[in-house]
């Protein structure tokens, strides 16, 4: 009971920078649990990682590996050149739902069906964040976002789309599961999932898919704590947490 | 290799393999498919791998990536699927990444026809993608420069860290022709382990980023400014033929396949004692201006024949400035100018 932990910055944290992220949104968790796994399977130097267009552009500023920029949408195809050209190195892409479920939505299916053997962290706030709050294709039903300022209309917009659930549809084998970070509980099975997504590609086991129900305080127009406890009781029925696939 | 026969794709494919490139990302686009398919059976087998994209622009982006570990990488397609590459060439740009790009051009505008063109003028020298940038562009005329230019534009990428085109017409793609495919020694070229992704560890753990953000303007301009200091260099890189110009009156512009019929053309006037030359530009970007300069006052006339409706003739007339009239000829839509329309177009402006 006396044991003491001292929480540290991962060594995959760059050293001495500080995060442009708004006050409680789920990146900056996101970004640590991906610095903490680096760490522990020891990977940093042989990490490359892809920046999506969105909030995380700049990610590369705070996670201390190699990275190259991806345009909007088109990571999961950079990082299939990535790691056909590097297959001794361990690759991921960190998209945001308007990059992997609207932009790339073509690259993203057919990176899993291909089964390339990398890693793809999937952040779901159900917006647009960077460019201010604009309807997502994660948008849920009567939420209201910038260009649905009456909530989302399925009649005009269409329905949510579960990206796992699509996915998981796909013969290709893979590893696809969604978690989130709304509360302490969940961002400890998140960093067991994200973990396991980088230990497949080390075992070079195929395509692994983690979906991150996450949260946007600032376009959402709410505290933090209440944008979590929004993802918690809005965002998980709509999006249930679970495995949608896994390798035998 | 002996010389042997080959079409125009085949050739180009095996010629990039014979300088290195082991890696390949393309999609169907008729009239280059063959390269794809060449490349598909044979990069497995010497330990490399050939993606069928889900598009062009995955391919490109696939490119991106395989570039990014400062591997050897081609992709090839033909206009409209240029038109979709446009978006990741210029981030390949923006991002200092060598590639090389095959253009086998067919007619446009929109999805136009399958038949040779070289209506991608304007979009390979001027840009297509967004943003200032350029890409070095090379303009075979027969089989055999486009087997040696396909070589040596891996060893100009990296040189440069900067994607290369090869321009080439439908008619380059489809023909056969002996050629005769060497097996490419590079010269000294610059290392990639200062930049390559994957080479952090060689690197003493210091990471690589390659990116074209940079959201403060002074940052921005200053990259911009690096990237056009390059591109200067890159004029060293400016290569054309001069054909009979010594004593020429009249002067042909023409490039790729055009030229070879212009040649025909001049071959023909010329025994009718018509003081006729051709300046073939062989890299469209960097574009021969100042040799076409130096020969404009002793011209009476320049005629610039292309297989579009008048866009390389842009930079004739910057290059002339106006020290001799410039006319032009040209056809679209996959239909090639003939010997005699050339020697009668000629014949008309004496």
């Amino acid at each position: 009971m006396n044991e003491i932990k001292i929480y540290e910055r991962p060594k995959a944290w760059a050293e001495g920078v500080h995060t442009h992220y708004c006050p409680g949104c789920g990146h900056g968790i996101l970004h640590r649990l991906i610095c903490e796994i680096i760490d522990e399977l020891g990977i940093q130097n042989d990490t490359i990682g892809t920046a999506p267009v969105g909030c995380a552009a700049l990610m590369y500023d705070y996670i201390d590996v190699d990275f190259c920029e991806a345009a909007h949408g088109r990571a999961p195809a950079l990082a299939t050149g990535i790691k056909r050209t590097r297959p001794d190195k361990i690759v991921f892409t960190y998209q945001g739902d308007g990059d992997l479920a609207s932009i790339g939505t073509a690259e993203i299916i057919h990176v899993a069906n291909r089964g390339e053997k990398l890693t793809t962290v999937f952040i779901n706030n159900a917006i647009y964040g960077m460019t201010g709050g604009q309807m997502a294709p994660t948008t849920l039903i009567g939420q209201k976002a910038t260009t649905c300022p009456f909530g989302r209309d399925p009649e005009l917009a269409g329905y949510p789309m579960r990206m796992c659930e699509m996915l998981a549809t796909l013969e290709t084998p893979g590893f696809i599961t969604r978690v989130s970070v709304a509360r302490p509980k969940y961002i400890i099975e998140a960093k067991k999932a994200i973990k396991k997504a980088f230990q497949n590609q080390i075992e070079g086991k195929g395509y692994s898919f983690v979906e991150v129900l996450s949260n946007c305080p600032t376009n959402w127009g709410m505290t933090p704590v209440q944008a979590f406890e929004w993802t918690e009781s809005t965002m998980i029925p709509h999006y249930p947490l679970g495995v949608f696939k896994d390798f035998k | 290799m002996a010389r042997v026969l080959m079409k125009g794709t085949e050739a180009i494919a095996e010629a990039a393999i014979q300088a290195g490139c082991k890696y390949f990302f393309g999609y169907p686009i008729t009239p280059q498919n063959e390269i794809p398919e060449y490349m598909s059976g044979k990069l497995p087998k010497i330990g490399g791998a050939y993606v069928q994209a889900e598009s062009e622009v995955a391919a490109i982006n696939m490119v991106m990536g395989g570039g990014s570990t400062g591997t050897r990488i081609m992709t090839t397609s033909s206009s409209p699927g240029i038109s979709l590459m446009s978006e990741g060439i210029s981030y390949i740009a923006g991002c200092e990444i060598p590639a090389v790009i095959v253009n086998v051009m067919r007619g446009g505008p929109g999805l136009g026809g399958i038949l040779p063109s070289q209506a991608d003028y304007f979009q390979s020298t001027k840009g297509g993608g967004n943003g200032d940038y350029r890409l070095l562009v090379l303009a075979p005329s027969t089989l055999q420069e486009a087997v040696e230019l396909t070589q040596e534009a891996f060893d100009l990428a990296e040189k440069y860290r900067n994607p290369v085109m090869i321009l080439a017409d439908g008619f380059m793609g489809q023909m056969m022709e002996a050629v005769e495919i060497k097996e490419h020694v590079s010269g000294d070229l610059p290392p990639r382990e200062p930049w390559a992704l994957g080479c952090m560890g060689e690197r003493g753990s210091k990471r690589s980023i390659l990116k074209s953000l940079y959201l403060n303007p002074e940052d921005l301009e200053k990259h911009n400014i690096k990237l056009q200091k390059k591109y200067r260099e890159m004029d060293k890189e400016v290569r054309s033929e001069s054909y009979l110009c010594d004593d020429a009156e009249i002067l042909v512009a023409a490039f790729g396949t055009t030229a070879r019929i212009a040649r025909s053309a001049i071959n023909n006037l010329r025994k009718e004692g018509i003081r006729i030359g051709m300046v073939r530009p062989i890299t469209l970007y960097p574009f021969p201006t100042q040799t076409i300069r130096d020969l404009a006052s002793s011209l009476k006339h320049v005629l610039v024949v292309e297989m579009n409706m008048g866009q390389m003739l842009e930079d004739v007339q910057t290059a002339v400035c106006g020290k001799a009239p410039v006319s032009f000829f040209g056809h679209a839509g996959g239909i090639a100018p003939s010997v005699k329309e050339i020697e009668d177009r000629v014949r008309s402006i004496l």
